[in-house]
């Protein structure tokens, strides 16, 4: 079975300094993994290069199989790649509804349309609910974007990369900001929209729990390297990881 | 083509050149530093005209003096106008327009203030004693008033390039047009900044207009005129590039000096075509460093 | 969702808006006060034309006057040069030249963002103002030209006005269902969240072109329509000043209210004839209303006076909607 995704030799510096180091690794349909490492570590470069939004110096991305480098991000969206992004990428002042309702229409090819009120689009708006409500957010369908707590802001962002319909979905730091109770309940919340959506699910994580709770697959970035990558286990007691944390601290 | 024509054409555009650039450096360097689109420093340029009209023929004060109280006058209007008014849409969401409006505001307000107070009657300066006249050089006749204008252009420009390169405050105000947030957090009383960069930034336009007064007749439009042609000047060097400003004045100046005479009604028609063009593939401007990123 | 009972309430504004400007030839006594009334709406359309681009999509455009002058020009031109007999056809040909206009201009402009695209407006409209200023022959230069009348029953001033009526109100309506059209929704996220578009699949530049021609071709409309109130046309209608007006309407009423840039046409129009006839310093009065509305007011009167409603609203219930933009 082809892999979801595959990064070959991906490398990446911006000046001198080297954010993303030789990276290389395969995720397989359907699995969900976790990427975490130190501040610094290049994370959401490494996101970006996935995504399309900035360009390796050197390697390749294949998507099931094929090159992505170089496509625009729009085309890699319609390839399947979902996104969330570690501030949420919404639309402010339009309603929650409305931020999803807009991706819906998008996804079917109605945007052209400019006669007919939004409300009248009866698929897009269903869909549209009922993406809210997977997230648990169809109480707040009709309050501004703006309005919204912190932690559903970053739900409504992974609502509106959810109704592209993606193969692969990256979060970037899904929980960063919320208590400790929203934690539990994202947590939760992405393990049933992983399993609803038959999601492959890649992550950047410094919420630990989150990451050896549901992750099956830990990748260690550092210094642009990928200096681990196991099952949960592995990580746990892999020296290297332990001293990149430590090391940071002190 | 008269060897004879092109030096004097190369002169007169090299003196509007020197005006145009004390004019649009101050445009820059308020856009430079303190992100803002000055669309009535031209109004500035005006009040400084109407400022040396009141010195110098009025009350009858040396020229030089008065060039320099003009310009001073026109900058404290400015940093009135900065401190009362401007800094009140600072951050806004659609600053821009909310700028473009402001701006608009005072040029209606200073056009009829200027109306209310001298009249509408064109007015005019007379050259310095000492510059009236023409001097020769071989068979061309090239007017002494003129060089005073070109030297003065060369102090302004050497004295500019010593205060941004030379002396902290130059670097302050450099250093504000890259990140004013952090500048601020260093201690920097950043608001105090933008308000002395934009006083004198409207000095210098008053300046020019002082100087330029005895050329040209005094009158409530000249600031209008003047906007435009500095927004050309602008565009040409870079939004907030200094010295391209420079270069764009002398760009402009002398292809106005030789459009006028080859082409006379199409030669500001030309400006805006450079404008135009400029805008489109360089928008960064012809002269800058680093290419603006088209996402 | 409270639609229907907006809706209803929109429903009743819109005919009482429509019955009042209905009535004025009958209860206003001259002909001057008639005109006025036209051209608020003439005004009217275009500032709503003009802030579907600036507070529905963002961009801050200075150079609308360009296609408001080419619809106005497009009828002058045609009769002067070619005869009375072309008033009408010249309608639909300043459109579509206006359409085709803002198609290539706008595939240059949308290249540059920011105060670039507004200084490129701007050089567009100028150069158009440069060159029907200097064509003397052909355009009339600074004098512009005069004496164009509507043919048939048009040249009766109270039918041209119901004429003019009509086609605001239709204009406008137009403009309002693409203001919540699925179209509507992407102008604003492209306004509010670019890069967001993007990964939905959007094209930004593909949406600010569309609504560049758009909102060009209804300026051009409200131009055409001018020419049969004033019955002539001059080379100010593509001066800068003429840009500004639209931009000032909207401030003034409320750049993200659907309807506020026609209250703002109301507003100023009203208030200059009433200070005009006053005091030669009009400029000075209306320099000094901008100053305060862009810094007490930047919502505009419809803006502000929607924001206390329901900052009393929310008094009551926690967390109430509250619109900023594009409700009646």
């Amino acid at each position: 079975m082809k892999p979801m995704l595959r990064l070959e030799g991906l490398r990446k510096s911006f000046g001198g300094l080297r954010v993303t180091d030789e990276v290389s690794f395969e995720i397989q349909p359907q699995e969900i993994a976790a990427i975490i490492g130190p501040n610094g570590a290049g994370k959401t470069t490494l996101f970006n290069q996935i995504t399309g939004y900035l360009a390796p110096d050197a390697g390749h991305v294949f998507l099931e199989g094929e090159d992505i480098v170089g496509l625009t991000p729009q085309k890699i969206v319609k390839m399947g790649v979902g996104r969330a992004f570690q501030i949420a990428s919404i639309f402010p002042d339009e309603t929650a509804l409305d931020n999803v309702r807009a991706a819906c229409m998008s996804k079917l090819n109605q945007t052209r349309h400019l006669w007919r009120p939004v409300e009248h689009f009866n698929r897009a708006t269903e869909q549209a609910f009922a993406i809210l409500a997977s997230l648990g957010l169809e109480q707040q369908a009709d309050r501004m974007a703006y309005e919204l707590a912190h932690g559903d802001q970053k739900l409504l962002d992974i609502g509106i990369a959810l109704v592209l319909e993606p193969k692969l979905l990256l979060l970037d730091e899904p929980t960063a900001g919320m208590s400790p109770e929203e934690r539990q309940l994202t947590r939760q919340l992405i393990k049933q929209l992983w399993a609803q959506y038959k999601l492959t699910l890649i992550f950047i994580e410094h919420d630990m729990d989150m990451v050896f709770g549901i992750a099956e697959r830990i990748m260690v970035l550092n210094h642009g390297a990928l200096i681990a990558d196991g099952t949960p286990d592995e990580i746990r007691n892999n020296k290297e990881v332990i001293t990149a944390y430590l090391g940071e601290e002190a | 083509m008269d060897f004879n024509f092109i030096v004097t054409q190369l002169i007169s555009g090299f003196t509007m050149a020197t005006l145009l650039f004390l004019v649009a450096s101050g445009l820059t360097l308020i856009f430079g530093v303190g992100n803002i689109f000055n669309f009535a420093h031209g109004s500035f340029y005006m009040i400084g005209a109407y400022f040396g009209y009141q010195l110098v023929s009025v009350w009858k004060v040396n020229f030089w003096i008065a060039l320099v109280a003009a310009g001073a006058g026109a900058g404290l209007v400015g940093a009135a106008a900065e401190f009362l008014f401007l800094r009140r849409i600072y951050g806004r969401a659609q600053e821009g327009g909310f700028q473009i409006l402001l701006t608009y505001g005072l040029i209606l307000i200073f056009d009829d203030s200027v109306k209310l107070i001298w009249g509408t009657e064109y007015k005019s300066i007379a050259k310095p004693s000492g510059f009236t006249g023409a001097v020769q050089l071989g068979d061309i006749l090239i007017p002494t008033y003129n060089f005073a204008i070109i030297a003065i252009g060369f102090v302004v420009v050497v004295a500019a390039w010593w205060i941004l390169a030379k002396t902290r405050a130059g670097r302050i105000a450099r250093a504000s047009a890259v990140d004013r947030e952090m500048l601020g957090s260093l201690g920097v009383n950043v608001p105090l900044v933008l308000t002395v960069v934009f006083g004198l930034a409207t000095a210098l336009g008053g300046m020019a207009g002082a100087l330029a007064a005895p050329l040209r007749s005094v009158t409530p439009g000249a600031g209008i005129e003047v906007i435009i042609d500095s927004l050309i000047v602008v565009v040409l060097g870079g939004m907030s590039n200094f010295w391209g400003a420079w270069l764009g004045a002398v760009l402009l100046g002398e292809v106005n000096a030789f459009a006028v005479a080859y082409l006379p009604a199409w030669s500001t028609l030309f400006s805006y075509l450079v404008m135009v063009v400029t805008l489109i593939f360089r928008p960064e401007g012809l002269f800058a460093a680093t290419r603006l990123r088209k996402v | 969702m409270m639609v229907s009972s907006s809706k209803y309430k929109f429903g009743l504004l819109w005919s009482v808006g429509f019955v009042a400007f209905a009535l004025v030839p009958v209860l206003v006594t001259s002909r001057y006060q008639m005109n006025l009334a036209s051209h608020i709406l003439i005004w009217g359309l275009f500032a709503v034309a003009f802030n579907m681009l600036w507070g529905v999509t963002g961009m801050l455009s200075f150079g609308q006057a360009l296609y408001f002058g080419i619809g106005a020009y497009s009828i002058g031109l045609f009769v002067h040069h070619a005869g009375k007999a072309w008033y009408l056809p010249a309608i639909p040909i300043g459109l579509v030249f206006a359409a085709v206009l803002s198609f290539l201009l706008g595939l240059l402009v949308i290249r540059v963002s920011g105060v670039y695209f507004t200084m490129l407006t701007l050089a567009f409209a100028q150069l158009a103002w440069q060159v029907t200023f200097k064509w003397y022959d052909f355009t009339g230069g600074d004098d512009g030209i005069q004496g164009i009348i509507a043919p048939g029953i048009l040249a009766n001033k109270m039918v041209y006005y119901y004429f003019v009526l009509v086609v605001v109100f239709l204009s406008v309506w137009f403009l309002k269902r693409l203001a919540y059209s699925p179209f509507g929704l992407i102008l604003r996220c492209v306004q509010q969240n670019p890069n967001r578009v993007r990964f939905i699949g959007r094209s930004v530049k593909m949406n600010q072109l569309r609504i560049y021609v758009i909102s060009s071709v209804f300026a051009a409309l409200a131009g055409s329509l001018m020419v049969g109130v004033d019955n002539s046309i001059h080379t100010d209608m593509f001066f800068w000043t003429t840009s500004g007006e639209v931009i000032l309407m909207s401030v003034l009423g409320g750049l993200n209210q659907f309807f506020g840039p026609f209250i703002g046409a109301v507003i100023l129009i009203l208030l200059e004839d009433i200070i005009g006839a006053k005091t030669e310093f009009w400029p000075l009065f209306l320099g000094t209303i901008i100053m305060i509305f862009v810094i007490l007011f930047p919502k505009g009167v419809v803006g502000e006076i929607q924001h206390l409603r329901h900052r009393s609203k929310s008094a009551g219930e926690s967390g109430g909607r509250h619109e900023t933009h594009a409700s009646a």
